[in-house]
């Protein structure tokens, strides 16, 4: 199935990648030649195939319920592009003020 | 409006915490309301790359026993799920949640005369909080994240659209509280955002199969605000529909101070959220065995208690319901009932004086305080004060009356000097009394009380009948 | 002992003069960082160096040799790939996007090699995310492959590889999530191992592809490659899919060579689209070598082998689309916090940080989770990874182990196949099945094809590592083939 430009943009939009001047174009033609090889997938009949979503069978493990030492308010900021009074600062959430 | 018209539809999804010390995935403890930012966290809540989540054992416990007390379905494996979507309160990109294969399926609970089907109860991880700068979404320039919520394990219990007023949805959330407190699953407290009740609305004409469109309400913060929440939302969706308007589905906000709901834009993001299977953590196992084990070792459910302490004590079925509320109010009052002390005047005692305190005696000192009561001892007046002391030291009611000498006095001679004293002491009362109203008999004996608060108030209560008549 | 000879050594060699006092951990060190600042650039393996680790892990090491309770890899010079978290050490997976990012916290496979004495020179360069087959796509600069500064190591762990070949590591640590180790391994002439997935903690690896990933050493021995794997391997409370089954126990037990064993040949790989005349003669020559040393070689067949590579880029682009949700520019890392928005601050930052494979992949991923796609892409790849896996499981009852070429050609030049994405996926077609199932699988040297190393791949059965090491080991006895260290220039 090749990729439209509307689907570019949507997909892009859902991922949160900023597409600039002719990244549309771009995007559609090398993700439509992916696709056309990706599409040999559905000459397979799965009718009766589980899916795998794990292929290593491991006992679920869970961890005991105890509290660990956390990091500091310092150490936890420290790669923080922005930050003010120990949190993390971010722009307006809405798009218009 | 035209109630007898419309139908409405409510169906509920209930975020609860449930008791842990630390967070669904790792070891950070939980925070209190109060604490500074940022304090618990770690590269795993705060979504640090390279980091793994592994499930807190004791949350998938709280999880299974709240499914099993609401009589789910628990299948034999369950697995997390990515629900992936970007937002500033949410460090992974993602929330580990449960999509199609929950943890549990298909219960209900009795609220009243009402069956609610649940369909399904699921364990997720809780976001950070936002805090905006000039307090309002809308209107913030910049906000301000704080992840020590972020990774805070929740328990999501989703019921069918079951349920018909505002007065059941509440019932059905505090009958979730109790219950949950019960279990010890959660504290469920909804000041503290233990549990967040998200009810969809919706209304229809009378007799109608067919759903309306609905709308989903937040912020709400507490049962009262829940039960208002609904009735403006539900005359809203009335005057929009007989007005010739329609109901757009979306999420509104309840507002407390303004004292009703909003439009809440949808965050965001486009609603694609793009479920699929967490691979960082392996399909789980949920072993017959351990299923048993958790269901045998369930409490007695608050609906069986209540039904119990109704035929067992013969309590009516309002002090049944405000003493099963609280498990530790239940238990009090079986521990004084076992210890001898009448039930009637215990459960008495119990919601008019302990329920409002929250301070319990033991049950034995309850079940003494109760007898000096009854049996004329001492009056009630004294047995509220023992009854605060008692709890404070731990000693016994037997000694505390000891102690300060307290006992009833019934001696009619020395009472009647009293009473003598308070009609003189209080001429209006007693004109007014004399005059035929009744109600003046409060102040007289008000004055009496204080004068004398181990005077028996029945003896007393006469002899001031005879001397005004 | 000359300083080039102390770049040249093993574990075990390099161990035993340790422990004699011939050498110390320091002396190592500076042998190899001579060799890194005469040789690096040129070969650009490293992105930074640790010299306040190496210095501390040095002395540590040579104080501990003294005291007489030297751990197994006390002194070994450790290269790391930019994808494992070490406290304090800038890890930034390769990409602009984390420039500067320190974590808190270094990984379990990083702390088990510490603990056991190791010494890291620095963070070696790769594919941004780990997501290509050259390193090409490196945020920062492309690696050279030390036998032909002109062509690439091979990717994504193409930094840990050519450290090795060079001799700027004596060992290196890489992830593989299609073939990301062995495949560079082999285009640089040095072992890689991808273990078991669930043997090796993923803790401390930023994930490219969950269900995927794996670390696992690079070196210039089998001998070493076991050590190194044995001391990262076993369960880990900060991995839920770790495990401690067998398979890795025992150090020394799959020396028992390959006299009576069956080894598989698929003709769907021996005969793959695309491989290079000189890569098969050597893999021609390598299966002789086998017969010689006593296996039986024998025919297996993995007919889904035409599909492994568009379940693979279903399944890894979807995961990895996931994963990389969290470089928001929010709490580490490249940011646009000026931004008048969330929106456009998300939108700009993972503009100007993720290159153009990450976002091809991120959309890729996207569009195969996105509503009205998921059964159609990623719920079939899923499927066809069951049958994928299916097809191994049933190749395994009739052999003990797999053996193949690692990949269809020798390094290819610099810039060949950048512009067409699909050609650089075909790199990993012989590899990404072993991810996709799951399996143990390693790259030994075995000859060249016009000067340039091939590699052939040792695919085992889950868990199956001990006959992965025998097969390989038993080749590097029978053959004589070693991994050489480059001279480069
Ligand atoms: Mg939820
Ligand atoms: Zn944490």
């Amino acid at each position: 199935m090749p990729l439209s430009k509307d689907e570019v943009r949507h997909v892009a939009t859902l991922a949160r990648l900023g597409l600039e001047e002719g990244d549309e174009e771009f995007y559609a033609h090398q993700l439509s030649g992916i696709l056309g090889h990706i599409d040999r997938l559905q000459q397979l009949d799965t009718e009766d195939i589980p899916p795998t979503a794990q292929v290593v069978e491991v006992a679920s493990r869970l961890r005991e319920d105890e509290p660990r030492p956390s990091l500091t308010q310092e150490e936890a900021l420290a790669n923080a592009p922005a930050a003010v009074d120990g949190s993390f600062r971010v722009p307006a959430i809405q798009e218009e003020a | 409006m035209s109630d007898r018209d419309w139908e409405v539809v409510i169906g509920m999804e209930v975020h609860v915490q449930p008791r842990t010390r630390s967070k669904m995935f790792c070891g950070c403890a939980i925070a209190e309301l109060n604490a500074a930012p940022n304090t618990h966290v770690c590269e795993i809540c705060l979504g640090m790359p390279g980091v793994l989540p592994v499930p807190n054992k004791a949350a998938i416990e709280a999880c299974l026993k709240t499914a099993l007390a609401l009589n789910c379905e628990i299948p034999r494996h369950t697995k997390f799920d990515r629900k992936n979507y970007m937002y500033p309160d949410l460090p992974k990109g993602y929330q580990i949640s449960q999509y199609d294969l929950p943890m549990s399926l298909n219960g209900y609970l009795v609220v009243g005369a009402r069956t609610v089907r649940i369909r399904r109860v699921h364990l997720e991880e809780d976001t950070g909080k936002l805090i905006h700068a000039g307090d309002k979404l809308h209107k913030a320039w910049e906000s301000y994240v704080d992840l020590n919520r972020a990774g805070v394990p929740l328990m999501e219990i989703v019921s069918e659209p079951d349920l018909r007023s505002a007065d059941e949805a509440r019932d059905y959330a505090m009958e979730l509280q109790t219950l949950l407190r019960t279990l010890g699953a959660s504290n469920a407290d909804m000041e503290k955002g233990q549990l967040r009740a998200e009810p969809n609305i919706s209304i229809r004409r009378a007799g109608s199969e067919e759903l309306g469109v609905k709308t989903e309400l937040k912020n709400i913060n507490s049962f009262r605000a829940l039960h208002r929440a609904i009735l403006y939302e539900v005359e809203r969706q009335t005057q929009v529909l007989e007005s010739g308007g329609s109901v757009v589905q979306e999420t509104r906000g309840w507002s407390e101070s303004e004292q009703r709901t909003f439009s809440q834009r949808s965050k965001e993001f486009a609603d694609d959220y793009r479920y699929f299977p967490e691979p960082d953590i392996p399909p789980l196992e949920l072993d017959r065995a351990w299923i048993e084990e958790l269901r045998a070792a369930l409490p007695e459910l608050p609906g069986a208690r209540r039904g119990r302490l109704v035929t067992q004590y013969a309590l009516s079925s309002s002090d049944a319901a405000r003493i099963v509320a609280d498990r530790s109010l239940a238990d009090l009052f079986e521990e004084a009932a076992a210890a001898g002390a009448p039930a009637k005047q215990t459960a008495n005692w119990i919601v008019g004086e302990i329920a409002p305190t929250g301070k319990l005696p033991s049950g034995k000192n309850l079940a003494e305080l109760v007898r000096l009561v009854g049996d004329g001892s001492i009056t009630r007046d004294q047995g509220r004060e023992v009854l605060m002391e008692s709890v404070e030291t731990g000693r016994t009611p037997a000694e505390i009356v000891a102690e300060h000498g307290y006992a009833q006095l019934s001696d009619v001679s020395e009472l009647r000097v009293l009473a003598e004293a308070v009609i003189d002491s209080n001429p209006k009362a007693a004109a007014d009394f004399r005059a035929g109203r009744k109600q003046a008999m409060q102040a007289l004996m008000a004055d009496l009380r204080k004068r004398a608060p181990q005077a028996n108030p029945k003896i007393a209560n006469e002899l001031l009948l005879k001397l005004l008549g | 002992m000359t300083s080039s000879d102390l770049t040249e050594l093993g574990i075990k060699e390099a161990s035993r003069l340790l422990r004699l006092g011939s050498i110390s951990a320091s002396d190592l060190v500076t042998a190899h960082v001579e060799r890194i600042e005469r040789l690096d650039s040129h070969v650009k393996a490293y992105l930074r160096f640790t010299p306040e680790l190496w210095e501390k892990q040095a002395d540590e090491a040579d104080r501990r040799i003294r005291q007489g309770d030297a751990p197994p890899l006390a002194g070994i010079p450790l290269a790391v790939k930019d994808v494992l978290c070490v406290r304090g050490v800038e890890t930034t997976a390769g990409s602009r996007i984390l420039r500067g990012f320190k974590p808190p916290y270094t990984g379990t496979a990083v702390a088990r090699l510490f603990e056991a004495g190791a010494v890291m020179l620095g963070v070696t360069n790769c594919d941004e995310f780990a997501m290509g087959s050259s390193t090409e796509n490196s945020g920062y600069f492309p690696t050279r492959n030390p036998w032909d500064l002109d062509r690439v190591p091979g990717g994504s762990s193409g930094g840990s590889a050519a450290a090795v070949a060079a001799g700027e590591a004596m060992i290196a640590l890489g992830t593989d999530t299609g073939g990301s180790i062995r495949q560079p391994a082999a285009l640089c002439g040095v072992v890689g191992m991808k273990p078991t997935y669930g043997r090796v903690s993923r803790s401390g690896l930023i994930a490219f592809a969950s269900s995927l990933d794996q670390i696992g050493p690079l070196t210039r021995s089998v001998d070493d490659a076991a050590v190194v794997l044995s001391l990262m391997s076993g369960l880990d409370p900060l991995d839920a899919t770790s495990s401690d089954r067998p398979g890795m126990e025992v150090l020394n037990n799959f020396g028992g060579g390959v006299k009576g064993m069956r080894l598989g040949v698929p003709r769907e790989y021996y005969d793959v689209k695309g491989i290079e005349a000189g890569v098969k003669s050597a893999i021609d020559a390598a299966l002789a070598v086998l017969r010689i040393a006593g296996a039986e070689i024998v025919d297996v067949s993995l007919p889904h082998t035409d599909y492994g590579l568009a379940a693979y880029y279903i399944i890894a682009p979807a995961e990895c689309s996931s994963n990389l949700a969290r470089f928001d520019g929010v709490k580490y890392g490249l940011s646009e916090v000026d931004a008048p928005n969330i929106t456009d601050e998300y939108l700009q930052t993972r503009r100007k940080g993720f290159g153009t494979e990450v976002r091809r992949r991120v959309m890729l991923g996207t569009y195969a989770l996105s509503s009205g796609y998921y059964d159609a892409y990623y719920l079939k790849a899923q499927k066809v990874r069951t049958l994928i896996k299916r097809d191994f499981d049933e190749a395994f009852k009739h052999c003990d182990a797999i053996v193949s070429a690692t990949s269809p050609t020798v390094a290819f030049p610099i810039g060949s196949k950048t512009q067409d994405p699909l050609s650089m996926y075909l790199c990993d077609v012989l590899t990404l099945g072993g991810n996709l199932a799951g399996l143990p699988g390693i790259s030994v040297p075995c000859g060249t094809s016009d000067g340039l190393p091939v590699g052939l791949q040792v695919l085992g059965p889950q868990w199956g590592e001990n006959v992965v090491l025998r097969v390989a080991r038993a080749y590097e006895e029978a053959s004589e083939v070693r991994a050489e260290v480059a001279s480069v220039v």
